[in-house]
């Protein structure tokens, strides 16, 4: 078990011993699986699906044979994810990256998708221990004007990129759905498609950004695992696990054109986290069958003020196994490789399972102008989430991806 | 055979090999039209939707149609609005309408394809239904004024060729309008059985874009379709399918 905990000297000594309470007594923390007032129940049953097959998930059992006929079989089925996510599979690893590149290629061809975020504030409402945005930790917080945003997007989008992922921290009280939703309506004004990856929201707020130019929301369950999920979110709302699960069918519902799950690597055990993310995936999809769907798979990553945060035992390998698994059982869907990973992990797994990756990333707030220009900054910058790994250009992304054998696409979708 | 032309809208073609959007690429476009002497080739109008320097609107060479599709159309309303953008985008009158209410499979929703056929037909479109092979839904998308009818061969992308074949045949020998057999058809010979029945065209993508060698591939699906359009204009020779056949005839004894 890595210490998430860290104290900022910054921290009175009443939000000190608030924290401290908060991190040593359960008690004091609020019922994770209960919803906070404004909070939409839409009681689905996505949950039960994926849950008991995760709950009974016991993946020492799958042993060598399992894994060969799961790798026969045309279709995967569950019981072939789960052999495909097991131990026994691990020796099988270039087995399944054979068979995932054969499913990739008939799916998406030869092309790769890049992206790039923009986080336009990094205030934060939560207390989640992991995370460099968390509301304990002493970091330059700051929200863009739009005025700001805008010139973020001109940045951006002189580098060639058309698609783009607005994030914010979450705090509904700094950045409120009216702010996303103008900063989505200037996202449309630079970018053919735009994304979401906000705190969650109800039916009706995701139709109005949809509205307003989003057509794909992102929210990464962290870890499907309650009990864990409620060690690790300490405070806020995104304490509310039942409500972040259900965020990808309310964004549906509310008329958006794609989502995108993701558990975040090492926060717990990772196969069963895998398996509940896919699942999640497959299971809404199938309720919604004209969804699209796609996976992204992060894995834990440095913090400010706290370098010692690390994947733990999802080294290199195992996350490939995962990937390829997920390309196995889900051919169709759209797999994200972030910039958390190193440039070359991230140069293989795009010519065996991953579909899109990001490039010109910055998890800070407003500084691409610096980043991306050289030039120094006219105003604040607000700091990063963590630290990302694969800082490559756009134009650096394009050309190397091309000389991979790859097609870059910047875009193809229309709002319609 | 010079004479034997591919009518769509009263538009003459001489190729029966049309270029799908799936995957595509400009190597694969210019091995379609160089190799496989593609005339027509279909254009995801939101794959166009690009400020990429790679335009593929520039890389189609001069003489040949575009087909923009309404790929990433859910219903009829989406199709539609697709459809005139294509055209506002210079991309001419054809439109082949995909709708897709399924991300799996991406199989037509005949319906809606219907519906956005009898609109877009009405507003001058020459339209190219992609539909799941269906008697009375070919029936209804010839009295919304469809150009021609495309069913799939199997499921998009899957190379798995006529998985659908007695209703495609059913679809050749009832419709007035050319049958043009889209998705599925994954190799040559796949291609060559399909116009052996009758089939008008072949609209192919994955089964070039995966090959080894495009441009020989792009060759090989031109013979191939070739060969099936010449053996069905030939008028395929005895095939015993059932039985065999006697060596004298069954109805020698009638005297007169």
């Amino acid at each position: 078990m890595q210490n998430f905990f860290v104290d900022s000297e910054f921290l009175s000594q009443q939000a000190l011993e608030r924290k401290h309470k908060l991190e040593s007594d359960a008690s004091f923390r609020t019922n994770h699986m209960q919803y906070m007032p404004g909070m939409e129940i839409i009681n689905s049953d996505v949950y039960e699906s994926v849950m008991s097959h995760v709950n009974s998930y016991d993946y020492a059992k799958y042993s060598a044979k399992d894994v060969n006929s799961a790798l026969e079989h045309e279709i995967c089925s569950i019981e072939d994810f789960k052999a495909l996510l097991s131990p026994a599979a691990r020796n099988f690893l270039e087995q399944m990256a054979i068979r995932a590149r054969l499913e990739t290629s008939k799916h998406f061809g030869n092309t790769v998708y890049l992206f790039t975020p923009l986080y336009i504030a990094n205030y934060c409402e939560n207390y989640c221990v992991y995370c460099g945005f968390n509301c304990y930790n002493h970091i330059r917080r700051m929200k863009l004007s739009l005025e700001q945003i805008d010139h973020e997007m001109q940045i951006i989008a002189n580098s060639g990129m058309e698609e783009i992922l607005i994030l914010t921290g979450e705090s509904r009280s700094q950045s409120s759905v009216e702010y996303i939703g103008e900063s989505c309506k200037l996202a449309r004004k630079y970018f053919r498609m735009v994304g979401l990856e906000i705190y969650p929201v109800n039916t009706d707020e995701y139709a109005y950004l949809h509205e307003c130019g989003a057509d794909y929301v992102t929210v990464f369950q962290e870890t499907y695992d309650a009990e864990k999920y409620e060690t690790l979110h300490l405070f806020g709302h995104k304490r509310v696990y039942p409500y972040r699960f259900d965020s990808q069918e309310r964004a549906l519902r509310g008329g958006m054109r794609g989502v995108a799950f993701s558990a975040l690597l090492g926060l717990s055990d990772f196969r069963k986290d895998a398996l509940a993310t896919a699942l999640h995936a497959y299971y809404l999809q199938r309720k919604y069958p004209q969804a699209e769907i796609s996976l992204s798979c992060p894995r834990l990553r440095p913090i400010i003020n706290n370098d010692k945060i690390n994947p733990m035992d999802v080294h290199e390998k195992e996350l490939c196994q995962i990937l390829c698994a997920y390309r196995i059982f889900l051919p169709f869907a759209g797999i994200t490789v972030s910039s958390r990973e190193s440039a070359s992990f991230r140069d293989g797994i795009v010519k065996i399972a991953a579909t899109k990756v990001s490039a010109g990333v910055s998890t800070g707030i407003g500084d691409h102008e610096s980043k991306y220009t050289g030039k120094e900054s006219q105003s604040q910058e607000g700091d990063e989430q963590f630290e990302i790994s694969d800082s490559r250009s756009f134009d650096t992304m394009y050309h190397d991806m091309s000389s991979e054998g790859l097609q870059p696409v910047l875009n193809d979708y229309l709002y319609v | 055979m010079n004479d034997d032309k591919l009518v769509i809208g009263g538009h003459e073609f001489s190729s029966r090999f049309i270029l799908g959007s799936g995957k595509y690429s400009m190597k694969l476009i210019e091995a379609a039209v160089k190799y496989a002497g593609a005339e027509i080739i279909t254009l995801a109008v939101r794959r166009a939707n690009t400020k990429e320097g790679e335009n593929i609107l520039d890389f189609i060479p001069k003489g040949v149609t575009l087909l923009p599709n309404t790929s990433g159309a859910r219903n009829c309303e989406e199709a539609v609005r697709i459809a005139r953008l294509a055209r506002e985008l210079g991309c001419g009158d054809f439109v082949k309408i995909e709708i897709m209410r399924d991300s799996k499979y991406l199989l037509p929703d005949n319906q809606e394809t219907v519906k956005a056929t009898e609109i877009l037909a009405r507003e001058g479109f020459v339209v190219m239904p992609y539909m799941y092979p269906d008697l009375n839904t070919a029936r209804d998308l010839v009295n919304a004024g469809a150009a021609c009818v495309m069913p799939l061969a199997s499921p998009i992308g899957s190379n798995k060729g006529l998985a659908t074949r007695e209703f495609i045949q059913i679809l050749i020998d009832e419709i007035d309008l050319p049958i043009i057999v889209d998705a599925g058809i994954g190799r040559p010979s796949q291609a060559c059985e399909a116009m052996e029945m009758g089939t008008a065209a072949i609209m192919a993508n994955t089964a070039l874009a995966t090959a080894g060698d495009i441009p020989m591939m792009a060759g090989a699906f031109k013979s191939a379709i070739e060969a099936g359009r010449k053996a069905y204009l030939a008028g395929l020779g005895r095939v015993l399918t059932r039985g065999a056949a006697a060596s004298d005839p069954l109805t020698g004894f009638l005297r007169d």
